[in-house]
C-alpha cells in the first residue's frame, strides 16, 4: 500500500519563486556544436542549395531513399547511386500548431505554424520528410494533398532545410 | 533463468515544481521503497537509475550528479536510458542485474526534475529533432505527437471526441492516487474546449511537466521469499528501437511497442494478450497515446481501442482496466518516473494493496509498457502474483 | 555458470578531427568491421548497447540516434550514459540472463563537433555549489593530482614519464592520432593547465569509434577462433562531490577491481595480468588507477614507470591514442583484446593470457569500470 502520510514531495507555486521565499540559482550555458554533415547529409545540403532534392537508392532492398544515407539501415550495405528527386509530393500528416518551440503561444491573430510530414515524388513510397506548409487556407489542408516546394531566390540558398521555403498546394 | 521479484516500492509525490532538488526526490523514492521491504540500502548490492533528458535537470551527465541520492556510492551504479522508454526500461535492467547472477538485490531509480528547465521544459524538446534536417524549422514536441495522432485519427476515422475521454478516464481516476499532480473530473466537452495547441491537440489531451521521483527494490526468488510472501514476479521483459527517419515510416501504428510485447509475451508465456493481461498501464503522456498502445500491445486490435474505451471496458471496473493509476494525464509526467509509477501500480494491483484504485477479480497478470524518442521506443514489463 | 566472450571487435582510426564523416557514417564503419571479425550480419545480433550522453552528442535524446548505423532498426537497443566497459558489463549481464546470445557495444566519440567543450564538461559539475564558481574543468584534475602527489608521494616527473611513455608506445600503434617522441623536458615546459597540472599532462581529443560483440560460450565456440573470455567485470562510483570524496585515492577503481577480481579469481594482479590498460586522461590517473588496482604498492607506480618496468598502456593510451570520451575505455579494451588474440604486432608481448582493461568517465565523475579477459 502507498501510504500516503510517507510520501514526500512539497509542491511550490511559482510566486514563491517570483517573492523570493525560495531561492534560485540560474544558469545560461554556452554550449556549442558545429556537427559534420558527412558524405550523405552534405550532399543532400549542396543539393538543397542548387534548389533541388537528392536521394540514395539502395541496391539491396531498392529503396530510394530521403534524406540520403551512405548506408542503407536495414540492409545494412553500402547504398548505390544518387538519385534526383522531383520537389513535390504529397501530405502523409499535418498539425496546424499555435505555440512556439519553447511552448510560448503565438501573438494573437499570428498565422499558426503548418507543420508536416511530406512524402516526397521520385523516393519510394512512405518516405517523407519533415517541413512546413505555406500559401494555403489551414481549413484546406488534407491528408494526401499534393504539395510542390517554394524554394528561396538562389542567392539566398546556404545549403538548408531552410533554403526551402514551405511546400505548397499545387496541381489537381 | 533466475525469477526476479519486485518487493518494495516508493514514490514521491509528482508537482509541477518540486522544493526538492533532483537528488532529494531520489533519495526521498528510495528510502521509502527500502522501508516498504524493511530493507537498508546495505542489503543492496547494485544499483541502476533511470532518468531522462540531462536538459531537464541542467546537468551533464546527471547520472554521476544523482548518484548519491539514488544510493550508488560506492556500489555498482549505472545509468539507463532509452528516451522516455525509460522508466519501464529501468526495471529491465534491474532484472538483468539480477537474472545474470551479478546480484541478489537491485535498487531502481527514475528521476525527472524537469521543472529546472527554463523558460519551459518544452524547450528542452528542440533538440530532440535531427540537428541538420529538422532543427532549423523551429519545432516543437508538440508537432510531432499532432502529426502522429491526426495520421492515427484519418487511418481509422476517428474524431478528438473519440480520444478525449482518455482524458477524462485518467484524470478522474488519478483522484484516487496520493502522488497525483492533476487529478479531476471532467467531461469530454471540456477536453474539446481547451486551449487548441497544436491541431488535432489540446491542452487537455497532454499530460503535465512534472518533478517526480519513484523506486522499487528486486530480488533474486531465493532473497525475495526470505522477506516477503508476496512478490510479485517479472515474468516477462521486452524492449524495440524503431529508425530514426521517423517520417519514413507508417505513424498510426507504433510496430516497435508489438515488437517489444511481443518479446515480453514470449517470455512470459502469454498466447493471448487480450484475454490473458487483465490490468495494464500503458504509456499515456497524450490522450490518443493510450489508445495507440494498447493497439501496439495486442490488447485489441488494430483502430480498436477507442471502441473499447467508449463501451466502458477499460474503466477500473471494465473487463480490461487500462491506467487504473490514472497515469501520464492525471498522476503527472516526470518521464522516467512516470514509467516506474506504472510499474508500481502493477505491483500494488497484483498484491491486492491498490486501496481505492484496485481493480477488481483479483488480477493475478498485469503489464507496464512505457514509450520514448522520435516515436521509437517501446519498453513492456508483463508481471504476476 | 557458462561463460561470455568478445568475438568481434572494429575500431576507426582515431583522429583530431573527422570532416569526411558524420557520426552515422563513422560509426557504421566500425561496426561493419566488427561484425565481418565476428564473422556474423547485423542480423545476427540480438541486442544492442550504445554508450553516450546528451550533452556530447549535443542532443536531448541521444538514444533516438543510435539504431540505423548499428544494424539495429526494430531491435532491442538501449543507451548506457557510461563508459565503454559498463557498456561491455551490460551486455555481459544480458547473456548471462539468458535473454539473448549475440550482443553488440558501442561507443564513439566526435569530440572535434563540440565547439565549448570545457562549458560542456563545467556543466556537469554541480549547479548550486560548484558551477557559479566559473572554473575550468580541468581545476577538478589539478585538485586530484596535488592531493595526489602529495599523499603518495609520486613526483610531476613521475606524470611527465607516463606522458613521454604513451605517447611513444601510440607511435606503434597505427590506430593512435598522437603519437610523439617527446621527453621529460617537453612536458615541463608545456605550460600550465591548472597547476600541478601541466598541458602535456591532458590528453587531446580525438574522433573515433569502436564496437565490440560479446555471445554466450556455445555460439563463442562454434562462431570464433579465437574468442576473448570475459572473466570478471564491475564498476563502481564514488561521490559525485567535490567536497566530500577522497581526493589522494581512486577508490571506484579500487572497488571495481576488487569485485572484478573475485570474479576471475585473480588474487595477484599484478603477477597474473599480463596486459594492462588503465585510463590515463591525465598522466597522474595512470599512476593512481594502478596503485588503486594493486598493481603495484601506493607510491611507487611513478618510479617504476621512470624505470621502465611497468609495461602499461602499451596502445598509447588517451595520451597517446587521443581522448575518446565513452570510447576511451573501449580503446583500452580494444587493446587488451588484439594482445590476446596475438594480433597486436610489433606491440605484442611474448606473454599475453589475462589483460585487464580501465575506464573512467573523465572530470568531476568518480565513476570507473574494470573488465578481466583471458584467451583461454
Amino acid at each position: 500500500m502507498l501510504d500516503n502520510a510517507k510520501i514526500k514531495g512539497k509542491g511550490l507555486k511559482s510566486s514563491d519563486i517570483k517573492d523570493g521565499s525560495v531561492l534560485t540559482q540560474s544558469c545560461n550555458p554556452k554550449l556549442q556544436y558545429a556537427w559534420d554533415t558527412g558524405q550523405a547529409v552534405g550532399q543532400y545540403l549542396d543539393g538543397l542549395k542548387d534548389g533541388k532534392l537528392v536521394g540514395k537508392k539502395c541496391n539491396g532492398c531498392n529503396r530510394i531513399m530521403i534524406p540520403p544515407r551512405m548506408f542503407c539501415e536495414l540492409c545494412f550495405k553500402e547504398t548505390g547511386d544518387w538519385v534526383e528527386l522531383k520537389d513535390t509530393g504529397t501530405v502523409n500528416t499535418f498539425s496546424i500548431c499555435y505555440v512556439n518551440w519553447d511552448a510560448s503561444r503565438l501573438p494573437p491573430g499570428a498565422k499558426p505554424h503548418l507543420p508536416a510530414v511530406v512524402e516526397i515524388d521520385g523516393a519510394s513510397e512512405g518516405m517523407g520528410i519533415l517541413h512546413v506548409l505555406g500559401e494555403v487556407d489551414p481549413k484546406e489542408i488534407k491528408i494526401g494533398m499534393k504539395v510542390k516546394a517554394v524554394w528561396k531566390p538562389a542567392n539566398e540558398r546556404t545549403g538548408a532545410i531552410t533554403d526551402i521555403k514551405y511546400f505548397k498546394p499545387y496541381g489537381g | 533463468m533466475r525469477r526476479v521479484a519486485i518487493v518494495g516500492a516508493g514514490i514521491t509525490k509528482f508537482m509541477r515544481r518540486a522544493q526538492e532538488t533532483g537528488k532529494e526526490l531520489s533519495y526521498e523514492a528510495s528510502k521509502m521503497a527500502l522501508d516498504s521491504c524493511g530493507l537498508t540500502l546495505k542489503d543492496i548490492d547494485m544499483v541502476t537509475l533511470g532518468t531522462a533528458p540531462d536538459a531537464f535537470d541542467g546537468v551533464h551527465m546527471k547520472g554521476e550528479w544523482l548518484s548519491d541520492g539514488a544510493g550508488g556510492w560506492r556500489k555498482p551504479y549505472i545509468r539507463n536510458y532509452v528516451g522516455g522508454g525509460t522508466g519501464v526500461f529501468a526495471p529491465i535492467h534491474g532484472f538483468f542485474h539480477v537474472a545474470s547472477g551479478m546480484a541478489d538485490s537491485c535498487l531502481v531509480v527514475c528521476e525527472e526534475k524537469m521543472s529546472s528547465c527554463h523558460p519551459h521544459p518544452q524547450g528542452a524538446f528542440k533538440t530532440i529533432f535531427d540537428h541538420t534536417l529538422e532543427q532549423p524549422l523551429n519545432p516543437t514536441l508538440i508537432w510531432i505527437f499532432a502529426l502522429e495522432m491526426n495520421r492515427y485519427m484519418h487511418t481509422y476515422g476517428l474524431t478528438k471526441k473519440d480520444i478525449a475521454l482518455v482524458s477524462v478516464k485518467n484524470k478522474r481516476n488519478a483522484l484516487d492516487h496520493p502522488s497525483a499532480q492533476i487529478p479531476e473530473n471532467l467531461t469530454v466537452e471540456d477536453v474539446l474546449n481547451s486551449e487548441t495547441l497544436a491541431w488535432p491537440v489540446n491542452r487537455l489531451d497532454i499530460s503535465p511537466a512534472s518533478d517526480g521521483a519513484a523506486a522499487v527494490v528486486l530480488m533474486s526468488e531465493e532473497k525475495a521469499r526470505k522477506i516477503t510472501d508476496r512478490p510479485v514476479w517479472i515474468s516477462g521483459v521486452g524492449w524495440n528501437i524503431d529508425t530514426a527517419y521517423w517520417a519514413t515510416k507508417e505513424l498510426c501504428y507504433p510496430r516497435y511497442v508489438e515488437k517489444a510485447a511481443r518479446q515480453a509475451y514470449e517470455m512470459a508465456g502469454i498466447k493471448e494478450p487480450h484475454k490473458e493481461i487483465q490490468v495494464a498501464e500503458p504509456y499515456d503522456p497524450f490522450s490518443y497515446k493510450e489508445l495507440h498502445h494498447m493497439e501496439g500491445l495486442l490488447l485489441c486490435k488494430k483502430g480498436e481501442a477507442p471502441k473499447l474505451l467508449a463501451d466502458g471496458v477499460t474503466q477500473r471496473t471494465g473487463n480490461l482496466p487500462i491506467c487504473p493509476s490514472g497515469g501520464a494525464l492525471g498522476v503527472g509526467n516526470p518521464i522516467a518516473a512516470t514509467g516506474l509509477m506504472k510499474i508500481i501500480e502493477i505491483f500494488l494491483q497484483l498484491r491486492g494493496e491498490a486501496g481505492k484504485r484496485q481493480v477488481p477479480g483479483n488480477p493475478k497478470v498485469g503489464l507496464a509498457q512505457a514509450w520514448g524518442d522520435l516515436m521509437q521506443v517501446g519498453t513492456v514489463v508483463v508481471m504476476k502474483s | 555458470m557458462k561463460r561470455v566472450a568478445i568475438i568481434g571487435t572494429g575500431s576507426t582510426a582515431h583522429k583530431a578531427k573527422t570532416p569526411d564523416v558524420s557520426y552515422r557514417e563513422l560509426i557504421f564503419g566500425a561496426a561493419t568491421k566488427a561484425y565481418a571479425d565476428a564473422r556474423i550480419t547485423h542480423k545476427d545480433v540480438q541486442s544492442f548497447v550504445t554508450c553516450a550522453e546528451d550533452f556530447i552528442e549535443g542532443y536531448s535524446i541521444a538514444d533516438e540516434y543510435t539504431p540505423d548505423q548499428l544494424g539495429a532498426v526494430l531491435k532491442p537497443m538501449q543507451t548506457i550514459p557510461g563508459d565503454f566497459i559498463q557498456g561491455l558489463g551490460v551486455a555481459y549481464m544480458m547473456i548471462q540472463a539468458g535473454i539473448f546470445r549475440i550482443v553488440a557495444v558501442e561507443a564513439h566519440s566526435k569530440f572535434s563537433n563540440i565547439k565549448t567543450p570545457d562549458e560542456v564538461a563545467s556543466f556537469a559539475l554541480d549547479p548550486v555549489y560548484n558551477r557559479p564558481l566559473n572554473l575550468n574543468p580541468h581545476f577538478v584534475a589539478g585538485l586530484e593530482m596535488n592531493r595526489y602527489l602529495h599523499d603518495s608521494g609520486n613526483t610531476a616527473t613521475h606524470c611527465a614519464a607516463v606522458v613521454v611513455k604513451n605517447r611513444k608506445n601510440a607511435l606503434k600503434n597505427p590506430l593512435a592520432a598522437y603519437g610523439a617522441e617527446i621527453n621529460i623536458k617537453d612536458v615541463e615546459n608545456s605550460g600550465e593547465a591548472s597547476w600541478p597540472l601541466r598541458k602535456a599532462d591532458v590528453s587531446n581529443r580525438a574522433d573515433g569509434c569502436i564496437v565490440m560483440v560479446l555471445a554466450d560460450e556455445d555460439t563463442a565456440k562454434s562462431l570464433s577462433k579465437k574468442p576473448v573470455w570475459i572473466k570478471g567485470v564491475s564498476w563502481c562510483s564514488d561521490t559525485p562531490g567535490l567536497e566530500t570524496r577522497e581526493w589522494g585515492k581512486a577508490v571506484y577503481a579500487e572497488l571495481a577491481s576488487k569485485k572484478a577480481y573475485e570474479m576471475a579469481g585473480i588474487k595477484n594482479p599484478a603477477k597474473e595480468i599480463d596486459v594492462v590498460e588503465v585510463d590515463d586522461e591525465y598522466s597522474y590517473k595512470e599512476l593512481q588507477h594502478l596503485e588503486a588496482m594493486g598493481f603495484c604498492e601506493k607510491g611507487t607506480a611513478g618510479k617504476l614507470i621512470l624505470d621502465g618496468e611497468l609495461s602499461t598502456n602499451l596502445s598509447g593510451g588517451s595520451l597517446g591514442m587521443g581522448h575518446l570520451l565513452e570510447a576511451s575505455g573501449a580503446a583500452r579494451t580494444y587493446e587488451v583484446v588484439t594482445q590476446l588474440r596475438g594480433d597486436a604486432g610489433e606491440r605484442q608481448l611474448k606473454k599475453a593470457g589475462f589483460g585487464l582493461a580501465q575506464g573512467w568517465r573523465g572530470v568531476p565523475t568518480t565513476t570507473g569500470a574494470v573488465i578481466i579477459l583471458a584467451n583461454s
